[in-house]
């Protein structure tokens, strides 16, 4: 150990440091808030100058938070945090699983709070009723036999002294997490059209294309609106394909979005084209052809010998839901126009046939892709932190010893007690230990 | 009886509870104390009513969510939890006094909702990327430790008026507030509490950022505001018990830290530019 600690150790292992570092990470962080990030480099010349701007570039300002002097700070945060828990650590741990029936009678006499009671009856049948009564109010003792007299021993929580390492260990798994995240995971984007699918995104970073190993196919993209215009919902109904299999199917809304081996697919975004999807079935033949329509333009369906085209549109009840007028014609010549909400499907029936027709507005679907496999260690660590931090603020590590030994003709309790924070609120239990205690001890001895 | 009404009752309510308090603090009269808390009580189940009327009337609209959903909402459950925390406060300490540091943040919180420019006090439909449970875990945990730390900031001044008041050994009323250890004690438990509830803040937001975007952390303005909030808590607790500040210096800290939340909450909104932009609405 000794050698270890030369002054660089001593000099990581130090609060002082703590403190000076979180106040850097602090002054540091809000100069990132107050010069825009990541904007070009023309943004900074017009708005600071080009002396400052180059002042800026130098120091890495634009991209201040993945910066070589921010990172460093940050690792000097951990490695503040390591070498500050290996300093304490074995110490604490000592205390935790240390046994306090040696610990040295003397010390015991100072300790506060402490009280002292005095009885008639034997020491062994004081230790006796001493523990009864230290049962019935939570604590298990446990007894030893010290220089001819009696120790007894009972304790809360030795383990919530480790609470305050939680949280400095939780703060490493974060930051590793996020390591992990940065170097194996990515993000990109991809738009894809409905009925269309995919197999490769494209980096954020660098525009790179990256293959998926899968396919995502988008089946379909409806967006809902509220009564006053604002967009409610943005929904992608998305399947997973290997091999042309399908892997698994999910409905995606903003906040909700599909998992599939590590990659994550969030809505982000969609694209309007003006052009409608038409799926139309000849219900007799079963024939069935999707159709891109543009509005105004003829559709030719040889098969079934169909023409059809989109010819008006008009509002529905429902707000920002429209409703679009169809002109159709078969073999059966008649050529009377329909109408079809959005999104509908209906039955068209001519001259004895009849026609499955479903129409709506085509769209693609703007997916943000993500694979962090960072994450979870990341989770771990603020589910660690919260619980460290609860240990740390609100459990507390107490102890009860009661020296019993001869004294005059009689027996002497000496009950002393010992916390490590939250005084107040244990001296409230040592006084309702004590009360109990002295109830027990001054009783009459129990019949034989 | 509209949930702006009853609302609009809280504002006046917690306005006359503020002088009530202070008239305690200055004139030593015990009624005027037991009116105080009376006044807070009431006023504070009118709030509540208010909020649950609005959440309900949201539904009624049929864009049913969670009132906490712009900036008007949220300064009326800022007010909400102030005043909760405060009353348990009061009711564990036992004292009074403390209600002059504490209530008047809450009345501010509720004027500034209702009459500060730029804030609309409609109910408004939730655009996709607020419809999120984690963001109502989000809004309701940072609240609760901006709660705590506005009240740690106003014992902070207390002790600040009480410690210089001795020096000048000027006794009067200024006796009649907690002794110096006993506020010291409540401002360390105080920003103890609101470290917990803004930790939990912090990381919720980030797992609502990553179901929203697959971003846990972002850097954007806000996030950054709430982390610089956190390190100066968290040196502010690291200098206390491991360095053994006390009184003043921990005083003005609690001080300067609710400087810091004020701003993450309305400085980045308008100074500054984010993700976070429900300041606009
Ligand atoms: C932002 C990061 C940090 C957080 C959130 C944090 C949190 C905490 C908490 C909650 C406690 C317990 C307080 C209590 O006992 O009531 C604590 C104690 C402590 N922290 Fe930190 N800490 C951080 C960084 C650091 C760093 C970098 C060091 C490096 C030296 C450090 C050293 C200590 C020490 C020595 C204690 C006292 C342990 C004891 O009571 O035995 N902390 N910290």
């Amino acid at each position: 150990m000794s050698n270890k600690k030369n002054s660089i150790w001593s000099f990581f292992a130090s609060v002082k440091l703590a403190l000076f570092v979180l106040f850097f990470l602090a002054i540091a962080s809000v100069i990132g808030t107050v010069i825009p990030q990541n904007s070009p480099p023309e943004a900074y010349v017009q708005e600071f100058g080009a002396n400052l701007a180059r002042f800026f570039q130098i120091l890495d300002i634009p991209d201040m938070y993945n910066s070589w002097w921010f990172t460093s700070l940050l690792v000097m945060l951990a490695l503040n945090l390591t070498i500050c828990t290996l300093e304490r650590l074995p110490n604490v741990w000592r205390l935790v699983v240390q046994n306090n029936l040696e610990t040295d009678l003397e010390r015991l006499a100072k300790m506060r709070p402490s009280k002292e009671i005095l009885t008639a009856i034997s020491p062994e049948e004081a230790a006796s009723r001493a523990r009864t009564s230290l049962a019935e109010n939570g604590w298990k003792a446990k007894e030893a036999v010290r220089d001819n007299d009696i120790l007894l021993f009972a304790q809360k929580r030795p383990w919530s002294r480790l609470g305050v390492y939680a949280v400095h260990t939780s703060i490493l798994v974060i930051f590793g997490g996020a390591m992990i995240g940065s170097h194996f995971g990515y993000k990109g984007s991809v738009m894809i059209p409905e009925t269309r699918s995919a197999d490769t995104i494209f980096s954020f970073n660098n525009e790179e294309p990256i293959k998926l190993g899968f396919e995502v196919l988008c089946k379909r993209f409806t967006l809902t609106h509220y009564a006053n215009g604002a967009p409610k919902e943005f929904r992608s109904d998305l399947v997973i394909l290997e091999n042309g299999k399908e892997m698994l199917a999910k409905s995606i809304v903003v906040n909700d979005p599909l998992s599939y081996k590590g990659h994550t697919f969030y809505q982000s975004s969609y694209q309007s084209y003006k052009k409608f999807l038409v799926s139309l079935t000849d219900n007799q033949s079963k024939e069935n052809e999707l159709f891109l329509v543009e509005p105004g333009k003829e559709i030719k369906w040889p098969v079934a010998d169909v023409t059809f085209g989109i010819i008006n549109r008009d509002m529905t009840e429902t707000p920002y839901l429209y409703k679009y007028k169809i002109w159709f014609k078969d073999s059966s010549g008649v050529a009377e126009p329909f109408w079809v909400t959005d999104g509908d499907t209906i039955s068209v029936s001519r001259g004895g046939k009849d026609y499955t027709f479903a129409l709506k507005e085509f769209f693609a679907t703007g997916l943000q892709v993500t694979k962090d496999p960072g994450v979870w260690y990341v989770y771990i660590g603020c589910t660690l932190m919260l619980l460290g931090l609860m240990v740390a603020f609100f459990l507390s590590h107490q102890r009860i010893w009661i020296h019993i030994r001869k004294k005059d003709a009689g027996t002497s309790l000496l009950i002393s007690g010992n916390t490590n924070k939250n005084r107040l609120a244990f001296e409230k239990n040592f006084d309702a230990v004590n009360r109990s205690l002295e109830d027990k001890i001054q009783a009459a001895p129990e019949t034989a | 009886m509209t949930s702006s009404q009853l609302l609009g009752i809280s504002t006046l309510g917690y306005l006359v509870a503020s002088a009530l308090y202070i008239a305690t603090l200055i004139f030593k009269t015990k009624k005027s104390g037991v009116a105080a808390s009376i006044v807070t009580l009431i006023t504070f189940l009118a709030q509540t009513a208010g909020i649950g009327l609005r959440w309900y009337e949201s539904y009624a609209m049929g864009m049913g969510h969670a009132p906490l959903s712009n900036m008007y909402e949220s300064l009326v459950f800022f007010s909400w939890s102030i005043v909760i925390f405060y009353l348990l406060l009061e009711l564990k300490f036992n004292n009074r006094l403390i209600g002059a540091f504490a209530i008047p943040f809450a009345f501010i919180s509720m004027a500034y909702a209702s009459f500060g420019s730029g804030i609309n006090q409609e109910i408004s439909p939730l655009i996709p990327a607020l419809q999120s449970n984690w963001l109502i875990a989000h809004v309701i945990t940072c609240f609760i430790g901006y709660a705590a730390f506005a009240v740690a900031c106003g014992l902070g001044f207390m002790y600040l008026i009480k410690s210089s008041a001795e020096d000048k050994a000027d006794t009067g009323l200024i006796s009649t507030l907690p002794e110096l250890r006993v506020i010291d004690d409540i401002i360390h438990k105080t920003m103890i509490f609101g470290f917990l509830w803004l930790s939990a803040g912090i990381i919720t937001g980030a797992i609502w950022a990553n179901s929203a975007w697959g971003t846990y952390w972002s850097w954007d303005p806000k996030e950054t505001w709430s982390l610089i909030t956190w390190f100066i808590y968290a040196a502010t607790l690291h200098a206390r018990f491991t360095r053994g500040w006390q009184g003043k210096r921990i005083a003005w800290l609690a001080i300067i830290g609710f400087v810091s939340v004020i701003f993450t909450y309305f400085g980045v909104n308008f100074l500054l530019s984010g993700l976070h932009s429900y300041g606009n609405s």
